[in-house]
């Protein structure tokens, strides 16, 4: 016969020791690491992502029309191609860089479309939308010959602090080297850009003190035939 | 508010009136409809297929494109309608929802194409109802796995700058990566089979010696095997440290599963080494040494098969819990009915419930030993249930287990498969991008020969070779040749870039080869005048087929072009390797190795003997040729040497 006694002192065993085991296993269960374990959940960051998808309206096109020289139906053209390459209405750098190097197949793009994102990017939060978009365009496409040269400076200006140095130059220019790719004529040498760097410091730096300020530059390039010429290139792109 | 309701709110308005003789205070003040706009038809033209409905219903959800001004960008006000140039069945879906408040996703329709449309009108997939929501999450799902799979195979290209760390981890997770990736892949898996077979022999009896019975080859031959075990735990050892110095994070690599299977199989051996001669822990030491068994698990490394297997396990661990779980409950009440059911009987086997678990797990599986059998008739019936429910409780779990496997299974075979058609799918998407930069090169060339017939007048031919190269094209071409200029470089084709560097390599002296005048580059007169630093570079660069050994010079000037026609009879077969749009290609008179001006080098029609003049344009464009060059500007057929016709073209 069984002896209660025994049977207690044994029921009461299991039950502390069921006590001390409980907190550990649950512990374990509801450790997050090994919820998220990846055999049984290979997609879990991916819901997150989905959720903090961005979705961007425009202002309407009466706003957009005041703020930009564009006429409405331009304004109706742009943002139709705008929409149809990014659907949520707002360009990360990622894609940005995607749509740009494909205009340029024999190079690397990424590096100057890098440079391009951040002049298009006026607020610096990260993405290019329509307004970025347009405005910038508005000012490339429209604007005068002294706003269009700010915005250069601006591109070339990558800290954005007023001055471009060599440094920030060499940069810019390498990246523009990039896009040539590989295969050119004459073959692309090392200090290629380097050159052409000190050829355009030389040329614009008029005090000699290493950086070129907004007003060397716009001086400069105001004296210069060729470049104004070249200004007005692209103005009947729409 | 459901928006769904939105037309019964005049009714709640209007029955509000039944508040009015039982308030106290007095009410606020109505909001005004300032727009005073009648609900109007509105008119959506999508790709063609036109749309009607109201405009209230699409001002329901003012958060989308369509119930926001963003649809004012889509309107086309001559024919006063909103057009879209999008896919129109998906658009009746979509505006479904703005009519009925519920988002269906309809199951033929690809699943990217669907949400590609539904970030365009700015609808979140979220709204999608019960009904279509699960399908939808499950296409997603299989979508963005196969994406995955995909971007994972991306990160096997070789990275430019890889340091000596990262190119042993990846060589160590890729044996296919290199030639002493697969050397060491193979070898550590044949010194794995070559532990587990020694462990496995190393128990078999050896035959027996002149004064002892049969005793196990172990103890036969000690040292032998002692040598061998020692040198697989060598190999394993470096094996493992070398991994781990290569792990880029060593922390992740020693919690990984794999890690701690090389270090239970290799952890026996240290240990017994430690303590050979201790007697006391000599039981522990035999048992340490079953763990070597372990090392079999180090295969999975090997055969993908084993790691699916895993993997599934992994993924099943509910089902096999629950399998687990249920067939526990199962064995202890069969356990405990035989055991009371067999009690009375006389020698009976069921001598306590724990002993009746063992044939109640033999009889659960059907696998029925024989060893323990009921004697009683209620033990018998009980007994039979008890093997009708086995088979039972074991069959219900297998079939999502192996669908499981199977699912796993055929997404592996999937991304092999797609592994082997990316190659194919890569090239040929190289070759469609080659091909938009031979265009270029293409539409250099082929802006020159335009230019030089606008020269010379010559009507027809102009017409002949006005390539119906489109608007956007054109603009292209444009872009790429600013940017030649901004740079003051060229693109040129890669077998040129290569015969280039071969030439610089070389350094041959020049032959009699002539040089013609240069002109300027006609195309796009961009950027305008020539800048005084940058030289103008001629821009035709004319390729054969044929990488011909040039005898020419090197690159004496700076912007010299070598432009090379092969023999004059094979030139048709060489046109057509010249990405030339054939139609107008063969429109061009093709007679002969006829350099009859410096541009173009290839077959020219007799048109274009050359005259000065047609050498030299509108002269604000073309600085006339130096005076020190050879006059005659028209060479017929100089067939060099090689019966190769090699112009060269210089700048000024």
């Amino acid at each position: 016969m069984l002896d209660f006694g025994i049977l207690n002192r044994g029921v009461a065993k299991c039950l502390s020791l069921f006590a001390k085991l409980l907190p550990i296993f649950i512990s374990v269960i509801e450790n997050p690491s090994f919820k998220k374990c990846k055999f049984t959940k290979p997609l879990a960051g991916i819901y997150e992502l989905e959720l903090s998808a961005v979705r961007h309206r425009p202002e309407g096109l009466e706003q957009l029309e005041a703020q930009t020289r564009f006429s409405r139906k331009e304004l109706q053209i742009l943002y139709r191609g705008f929409k149809n390459e990014c659907p949520s209405g707002v360009v990360n750098e990622e894609t940005f860089k995607d749509i740009y190097s494909q205009f340029f197949p024999q190079g690397d793009a990424s590096t100057y479309a890098h440079f391009l994102f951040n002049a298009f990017d006026t607020d610096h939060n990260g993405s290019v939308s329509f307004e970025d978009f347009v405005m910038g365009l508005s000012i490339l496409l429209r604007g005068t010959v002294q706003e269009k040269l700010n915005w250069a400076f601006n591109l070339y200006d990558i800290n954005k602090d007023g001055y471009i140095t060599k440094e920030e130059m060499l940069d810019i220019m390498k990246a523009i080297y990039d896009m040539m790719g590989k295969c050119t004529y004459p073959v692309l040498k090392e200090e290629t850009p380097r050159q052409h760097v000190e050829v355009f410091f030389q040329k614009m730096d008029k005090n000699k003190d290493g950086v070129v300020t907004i007003d060397e530059f716009i001086d400069c390039c105001q004296n210069d035939e060729n470049i104004m010429r070249s200004m007005h290139l692209f103005e009947n792109v729409l | 508010m459901a928006t769904g309701v939105a037309a019964w709110l005049p009714f709640a308005r209007a029955a509000a009136i039944g508040w009015m003789p039982v308030a106290n205070c007095p009410m606020p003040i109505a909001p005004r409809d300032n727009s005073k706009r009648q609900d109007e038809l509105i008119i959506l033209n999508v790709s063609g297929r036109r749309f009607q409905t109201w405009r209230t219903t699409l001002d329901r959800y003012p958060d989308t494109l369509l119930g926001s001004s963003e649809k004012d960008f889509f309107y086309n006000e001559e024919t006063k309608e909103y057009f879209f140039d999008r896919d129109p069945d998906a658009f009746r879906s979509i505006l479904n929802f703005y009519r009925t408040g519920k988002l269906h996703y309809p199951r033929h329709e690809c699943i990217s194409a669907y949400d590609e449309e539904l970030t365009f009108f700015g609808i979140i997939p979220e709204i999608i109802g019960d009904c279509c929501y699960e399908e939808y999450k499950d296409r997603k799902r299989e979508n963005l796995e196969r994406l995955q799979d995909d971007q994972e195979e991306n990160k096997d290209m070789k990275m430019p700058n890889m340091n000596f760390r990262e190119t042993m981890w990846r060589a160590f997770e890729n044996p296919h990566t290199s030639t002493m990736a697969l050397v060491f892949y193979y070898v550590t898996g044949f010194f794995i089979a070559i532990s587990v077979i020694t462990n496995v022999v190393e128990t078999v009896p050896c035959g027996s010696t002149a004064n002892q019975k049969d005793m196990p080859c172990g103890e036969r031959y000690t040292v032998a095997f002692f040598c061998m075990d020692t040198a697989c735990v060598m190999i394993f050892t470096v094996e493992y440290l070398m991994r781990l110095f290569a792990a880029p994070s060593r922390y992740r690599f020693m919690r990984s599963v794999m890690s701690i299977i090389d270090v239970v199989a290799i952890l026996p051996y240290y240990i017994g080494l430690v303590m050979t001669n201790n007697e006391d822990v000599s039981g522990a030491f035999v048992t340490l040494r079953v763990f070597r068994v372990f090392r079999i698990f180090k295969f999975s490394r090997h055969s993908q098969g084993l790691r699916i297997l895993g993997y599934t396990l992994k993924s099943c661990a509910s089902e096999l819990g629950f399998l687990l779980f249920s067939l526990t409950m199962a064995i202890i009440i069969f356990a405990t009915v035989m055991f009371y059911a067999e009690k009375g009987s006389s020698s009976s086997k069921f001598t306590s419930i724990p002993a009746s678990f063992w044939y109640t797990i033999v009889t659960m599986t059907t696998l029925g030993y024989g060893d323990m059998v009921p004697k009683t008739i209620a033990g018998k019936i009980f007994g039979s249930i008890c093997s009708l429910s086995g088979v039972l409780v074991i069959a219900l779990p297998v079939p999502v287990i192996v669908s499981n496997f199977s699912r796993i299974y055929h997404q592996n075979q999937r991304a092999d498969k797609r592994r082997a058609q990316k190659k194919a799918r890569l090239a040929r998407i190289r070759i469609a991008k080659s091909g938009s930069a031979n265009a270029f090169l293409q539409s250099k060339h082929n802006g020159l020969l335009n230019e030089l017939l606008e020269l010379t007048g010559t009507e027809e031919d102009e017409h002949k070779l006005t390539k119906s190269i489109s608007l956007l094209e054109s603009q292209h071409h444009h872009l790429l040749h600013c940017l030649e200029k901004t740079t003051a470089h060229e693109f040129v084709d890669e077998q040129i870039f290569e015969q280039n560097c071969l030439e610089t390599a070389l350094q041959t002296f020049p032959s009699g080869s002539p040089s013609m005048s240069d002109h300027d580059s006609p195309v796009g007169g961009c950027c305008g005048r020539r800048g005084k630093k940058n030289n103008p570079l001629p821009n035709a660069s004319l390729l054969t087929a044929h990488p011909i050994p040039t005898h020419q010079g090197p690159l004496q000037e700076l912007s010299a072009i070598h432009i090379q026609s092969s023999d004059p009879l094979s030139h048709t077969a060489s046109r057509s390797n010249l990405n030339l749009k054939t139609g107008d290609s063969s429109k061009i008179n093709c007679k002969g190795g006829r350099i009859t001006t410096a541009i173009i080098s290839l077959p020219t029609p007799p048109a274009l003997t050359p005259d000065g003049d047609g050498l030299h344009g509108p002269p604000q464009r073309r600085p006339p040729p130096p005076p020190g060059n050879p006059p005659p500007p028209s060479i017929q057929t100089t067939t060099s040497s090689a019966g190769i016709n090699i112009v060269k073209v210089s700048a000024l």
